[in-house]
């Protein structure tokens, strides 16, 4: 990479570990994002990118280790030098600032497309009705369905719904959008749709942690591609660096799938 | 072979034919016959109950508007209204803590869901009606400390209090079941999503989850209110002047028993007649937005049988 970065990353995770009962998903992850970066996280499934992600915004506890994002620890704070486990409503309150895009879109279907992007907006945040109305049509133009303003959720088609979920995500001016395989429940001709849309926020310089099987989209958009197997990174760097010239066994096997 | 042919048939032969918009559906006569024996199977049994001297239509017409039977729908109206908001209310409360990961309201709400649709609501209501034999005064203490407040239990239950108490309690119990069935048919994905845009559980389940949930809870919802109604009913051993109470202090005087009792039986259809309109028309609201084309779609036909249990009251 180029010069050394001062700067204080706006995601740093040290030594995350996870466990579902006895199954050991994560196994130490060591990762720091900086502000404005993309990083794109490559891995077989079952790998355990989803559980990082969701550790990210707390979905998931970790079972050892940190997550540092924005300065705060997610989950915890420090009081009289020992670490204290957050409220769920001061929990909610981190998240505020984390957009999340699903790979089941999971837009709230009884709500319109218009309502759906305003809710956080106005419930969460206290943002005036009339100016999330405004920010929401701003929002909605940019990733081309204005007119889709007054439809419900399952009056549109996937790339559509996937659209509207990263308005939505968007609307909530986040420092930090986390993708879990955003284009991976939708038919091949509607992927180029919804990758237009992440690349155009790519370059306008958003903080995206992005968990795809795009390798292409990796490629063009990414500053950094994470390889992750079996629960820790095997293999980081730029894009030509992990997809050009993968130095890991198991990387090169993975990236031989898509050849 | 020759099916065969017969679709593969030259386009400009057999377009015009062929295409949909000329499809006519063939007349059903045994559905017909159905209908019209039906119909008149329907009609004679009218024509004998209307015809029939043991019903006494004048006296049922003479006391349809009586004004002790008013007072009676006016009370058996006002309970259920009441019980039935108290219980889902309460309901909600319990279906929540029973979900929620603290032990201690899983545990209190599954104990008293258990008490009370164990139990029958007649012997519910005889037992809140007596209180006074069991409690003589009732008073607000620190456990095994002093006494704050108290009141003499006969004065603060009255028919009307305890005829509340047992039906709405007992309600909660089953709508606790209800809501809690509702909540969790809705995709785990949607209080994940909401959660991670940093909602409340509290606002994530007020504006996500409940109105998801509605679609499954309104139909049984249906069935407890129509239960409710009937249910009001076995207030009248408490010595509440409920509708069917009303009709038999009538016919205790005036011995029409059966012309009485149809009163009341009109009363109740009528009035679960006007509930099942009401009902299509909420669930019409929460599907909303389930129709493809956002214009009225057929609605769903309500489910009597979604509710596991029957007959609760
Ligand atoms: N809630 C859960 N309970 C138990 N096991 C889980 C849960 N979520 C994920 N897992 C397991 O953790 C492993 C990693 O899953 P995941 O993070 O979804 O992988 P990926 O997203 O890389 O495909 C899998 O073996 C999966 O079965
Ligand atoms: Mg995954």
């Amino acid at each position: 990479m180029s010069a050394p970065d001062t700067r204080e990353p706006l995601v740093r995770a040290r030594n995350v570990h996870k466990a579902f009962e006895s199954l050991e998903v994560l196994k130490g992850i060591d990762l720091d994002v900086m502000p404005g970066e993309v990083v794109v996280i490559l891995g077989p499934s079952g790998s355990g990118k989803s559980t990082f992600l969701r550790c990210i915004n707390h979905l998931e506890a970790i079972g050892r280790g940190s997550i540092m994002v924005g300065g705060e620890q997610i989950g915890y704070r420090m009081k009289d030098g020992r670490l204290v486990r957050l409220s769920a409503n001061a929990i909610a309150r981190q998240r505020r600032r984390i957009g999340m895009v699903f790979q089941q879109f999971n837009l709230y279907p009884h709500m319109t497309v218009l309502q759906n992007i305003i809710e956080a907006p106005v419930g969460v945040h206290g943002e005036s009705r009339a100016s999330a109305v405004e920010n929401a049509k701003r929002l909605l133009a940019r990733v081309g369905l204005s007119e889709k303003i007054d439809s419900y959720p399952r009056q549109l088609s996937g790339g559509q719904q996937q659209r509207v979920a990263i308005a939505r995500a968007l609307a909530i001016r986040p420092d930090l959008m986390l993708f879990d395989e955003p284009t991976s429940a939708l038919d091949p001709e509607l992927v180029g749709e919804v990758l237009n849309t992440m690349r155009d926020l790519a370059r306008q310089g958003l903080t995206m942690i992005v968990v795809t099987h795009e390798i292409g989209f990796a490629r063009e958009a990414a500053d950094r591609v994470v390889f992750m197997d079996d629960g820790v990174i095997v293999e980081q760097g730029t894009p030509d660096a992990v997809l050009g010239n993968p130095q890991h066994p198991r990387t090169k096997a993975f990236l031989a799938r898509f050849l | 072979m020759s099916t065969q042919q017969a679709i593969d048939a030259s386009p400009s032969g057999d377009a015009s034919v062929r295409d949909v918009v000329n499809a006519h559906t063939p007349f059903r006569y045994d559905r017909l016959i159905l209908w019209v024996a039906l119909g008149a199977l329907l009609a004679n049994f009218g024509w004998i109950v209307a015809n029939n001297e043991n019903f006494e239509w004048p006296v049922v017409g003479r006391y349809f508007f009586d004004p002790t039977v008013m007072q009676g729908l006016y009370v058996s109206l006002g309970l259920t209204v009441v019980a039935m908001v108290l219980g889902i209310a309460l309901g909600l409360v319990l279906a929540v803590a029973r979900m929620s990961t603290d032990r201690l309201a899983s545990t209190l709400s599954a104990w008293f869901i258990w008490f009370f649709r164990g139990t029958p609501l007649l012997v519910q209501l005889i037992f809140w009606y007596n209180l006074s034999t069991l409690f003589p005064v009732l008073s607000i203490s620190i456990p095994f400390g002093p006494t704050l407040a108290s009141w003499d239990t006969n004065s603060v239950i009255t028919p009307m209090t305890a005829a509340i108490a047992g039906l709405a309690l007992n309600e909660a119990a089953y709508m606790a079941e209800i809501i809690r069935g509702g909540l969790l048919s809705v995709d785990r994905g949607q209080s994940e999503t909401a959660e991670a845009f940093g909602m409340t559980r509290a606002r994530a389940l007020w504006r996500v989850i409940i109105p998801q949930a509605m679609r499954s809870i309104v139909p049984p919802t249906g069935n407890q209110l129509i239960s409710m109604i009937k249910a009001t009913s076995l207030v009248s051993v408490i010595a509440m002047a409920d509708l069917l109470y009303s009709v038999q202090s009538i016919y205790n005087r005036t011995f029409e028993i059966i012309p009485m009792l149809m009163v009341a039986v009109i009363w109740y259809l009528l009035i679960t007649s006007i509930l099942n309109v009401g009902q299509g028309y909420i669930e019409r609201y929460y599907s909303r937005g389930d129709r493809r084309t956002g214009k009225d779609g057929p609605a769903e036909k309500p489910t009597n049988t979604t509710m596991a249990e029957e007959a609760t009251h």
